[in-house]
């Protein structure tokens, strides 16, 4: 029997690169029934990813794709939006993605507001390249180029994103799938640039060098880190350096980029002149 | 030089990319801030939004290319600008744009380098940056003109092949040209060739994005307009999708450079001056074009036989022209801007059937005619004692 799922895939890309218990298709599906949801006409959808295991989910889903290059998938996104304000932009990027070598360009497209929804799949690893720390690595972890701990503190990708400008905020896991794609809905239908965490598990990478093996370890471990906006606010400093915060933290409404533009061009209309 | 007509006006290098990029149809401009290739984004930020078309000043280099190629398949002509340092910083999202063949247009305003090197002199050191800069074994196309108005005529043909092959072309400039003012004429926007990349005939559910007609280039769709496929850097089968089939890679690598090859005559531009019974040939570009064509007259009224050969095409190199001049004429001098990059093509084109002797200067200064027709008379002074 089809399901959803069924109908917005590429079923010739499967099976899939992902490993065992990998929380990359679980995010595919938080999407794909976020989009169902909205009803959006497929042929007006571009999703754009960079480079690493969660980029792969732009190869398997049936819309305009685009696997970009390490790092720069909202670039890409921007001049698709710029150039083309009605479709719909989703960008996929893991967390080394999107926070180091990309992390420029996310406080800019924040910064800008543009249209696009980011959707940031935190594994807390390079898990394509074989687990090393990345700029989501909790202090004191372990990664194939951390093996006496991770010395580095970590961006938190809500913080960042709020300071920089965007438009809404919210963080998931894996754990909570229905959660998860209730919140990638309101980032897709919102104007602006909304960005959604999802904190993802790599069992091979994070979990083999962190003590849990298991994917089951690692969504129990994940079941435990992430607390409710409410818990949160309640606990020490020190109570909070273990825990995530999930839900929404930003919805406010401001112009995006593509309707500021319109205005300039509106504007350099009205002025006119050759020169 | 050709006498100009109709719309005459003076424009700076610059300025005149702007113009020839707006007559080809350009909506899109992604750049930022660099030396000396700043004057064609304030052009682009000022006139775009006029024509309804978008400007957008991104975070860096790499966004700007990157910008620029997510334009491009929406369907937009798109074009960036920069010099040296942000030419290393789009190098691999050119390579990106190679292996997806997405029509776009790069202009590098060339300053002395390595590193942040002369930023307001000029220099012709990026040349063969232009043809091997990206990583991978790709063909490329970069056009060099040598006055403001070849560039506005350049900057058109740089738009027209992009969308023809469906292939980045990098035109490049050097800081003189693009700063100099010159007379320019602007033809009418009728009377301007424009070409507009294939778009599929067939129905969505048959359309196979990289599968090439017989001229070896597949049409294109752009994002939103139905055709629903998947763009990647990893090399790629006729549906777009990934491949790692030996024979799909090799196809695929061998078509990418094909397309080029088998069109080569239709890419190379190149002009013949006073070569008919010339023993001596100097072959130039950019700016040096300027310098040599002095050089020719000079030599001329001092009864020397000497000819310019003046490529604006400068990759694909045009191997064949070459070598029948290497067997017309006994000498080849190749003045340009550094110590001796496009010499080394003609020297392979030449394939020993005459002598082929560089001429570089890399002190931030222009060749001037003077010693380009010093270093003639010194080589023919070689030849005499030999």
């Amino acid at each position: 029997m089809k399901t959803v799922i069924d109908s917005y895939i590429r079923e010739e890309m499967f099976p899939h690169i992902w490993c065992p218990g990998c929380g990359n298709g679980i995010v595919l599906g938080a999407i794909i029934r976020a989009i169902d949801d909205l009803k959006w006409d497929k042929d007006k959808i571009v999703a754009v990813s960079g480079i690493g295991c969660s980029s792969r989910i732009t190869g398997y889903v049936d819309f305009c794709t685009m696997n970009t290059i390490h790092g720069r998938a909202l670039p890409f996104a921007t001049g698709i939006k710029m150039a083309n304000p009605d479709l719909k932009v989703i960008v996929v990027m893991g967390d080394g993605d999107c926070s180091a070598i990309g992390g420029n360009h996310f406080i800019h497209a924040a910064r800008r507001n543009i249209d696009l929804t980011a959707i940031i799949i935190n594994n807390m690893i390079y898990g394509m390249t074989g687990g090393q720390y990345s700029p989501l690595t909790p202090t004191g972890k372990f990664g194939s180029t951390a093996p006496y701990g991770n010395i580095d503190q970590s961006f938190d990708l809500v913080e960042l994103a709020t300071a920089a400008g965007a438009s809404y905020v919210a963080r998931g896991t894996v754990y909570n799938p229905r959660q998860s794609a209730s919140l990638i809905k309101k980032a897709l239908d919102k104007k602006g640039f909304s960005v959604v965490e999802i904190i993802s598990d790599c069992p091979v990478s994070y979990g083999k060098m962190n003590k849990m093996k298991s994917p089951v370890d690692m969504l129990k471990w994940i079941k435990d880190i992430a607390v409710s906006k409410k818990v949160w606010e309640g606990l020490s400093p020190d109570e909070k350096k273990e825990k995530y915060a999930v839900g929404e933290f930003l919805n406010k409404d401001r112009p995006d980029y593509t309707a500021r533009y319109k205005e300039i061009i509106k504007k350099a209309q009205e002025m006119g002149g050759n020169k | 030089m050709n006498k100009l007509k109709g719309n005459i006006k003076l424009l700076q290098g610059n300025e005149a990319c702007v113009e020839g990029a707006i007559l080809a149809g350009v909506r899109f401009f992604a750049g930022y801030p660099i030396t000396p290739s700043s004057e064609i984004a304030e052009g682009m930020a000022r006139r775009l939004p006029r024509l309804g078309g978008k400007f957008v000043q991104m975070e860096d280099e790499i966004a700007s290319m990157a910008a620029v190629i997510g334009a491009s398949v929406v369907g937009l002509k798109s074009l960036t600008a920069t010099s040296g340092p942000g030419m290393c910083l789009k190098q691999e999202n050119l390579g990106f744009a190679i292996t997806n063949e997405i029509p776009c247009v790069v202009v590098n305003a060339q300053r002395g380098g390595p590193s942040t090197g002369l930023p307001t002199k000029p220099s012709q050191g990026d040349m063969m940056q232009a043809r091997w800069g990206t990583h991978g074994d790709h063909p490329i196309i970069a056009l060099a003109p040598s006055t403001v108005n070849e560039i506005l005529t350049l900057t058109i043909k740089a738009f027209n092949f992009s969308e023809k092959y469906r292939i980045p072309v990098i035109l490049l400039l050097d800081e003189v040209i693009a700063h100099m003012r010159e007379k320019v004429e602007i033809p009418a926007p009728e009377d301007v060739e424009i070409v507009n990349r294939k778009k599929p005939t067939i129905p969505p559910e048959e359309y196979l994005p990289f599968k090439p007609d017989e001229d070896g280039i597949p049409p294109m769709a752009n994002f939103g307009e139905g055709y629903r496929y998947h763009i990647t850097g990893l090399i790629h089968n006729y549906k777009g999708l990934p491949t790692s089939n030996s024979q799909e890679i090799d196809a695929f690598i061998r078509r990418l450079h094909n397309k080029i090859q088998k069109n080569i005559k239709d890419i190379l531009i190149y002009e013949e001056y006073l070569l008919e019974d010339a023993d001596t040939a100097l072959i130039a570009y950019g700016s040096v074009v300027r310098a040599a064509e002095r050089t020719v007259k000079l030599a001329r009224k001092e009864g020397l036989k000497v000819g310019l050969l003046k490529l604006l095409t400068i990759w694909p190199f045009c191997f064949e022209e070459v070598n029948r001049l290497a067997q017309q004429v006994d000498l080849i001098i190749v003045p340009e801007m550094n110590l001796g990059q496009i010499v080394l093509e003609v020297e392979r084109a030449a394939q020993g059937k005459c002598r082929v002797v560089p001429y570089g200067r890399v002190d931030g200064e222009l060749i001037n005619p003077i010693e380009i027709l010093g270093k003639v008379q010194e080589e023919k002074n070689n030849e005499d004692c030999n």
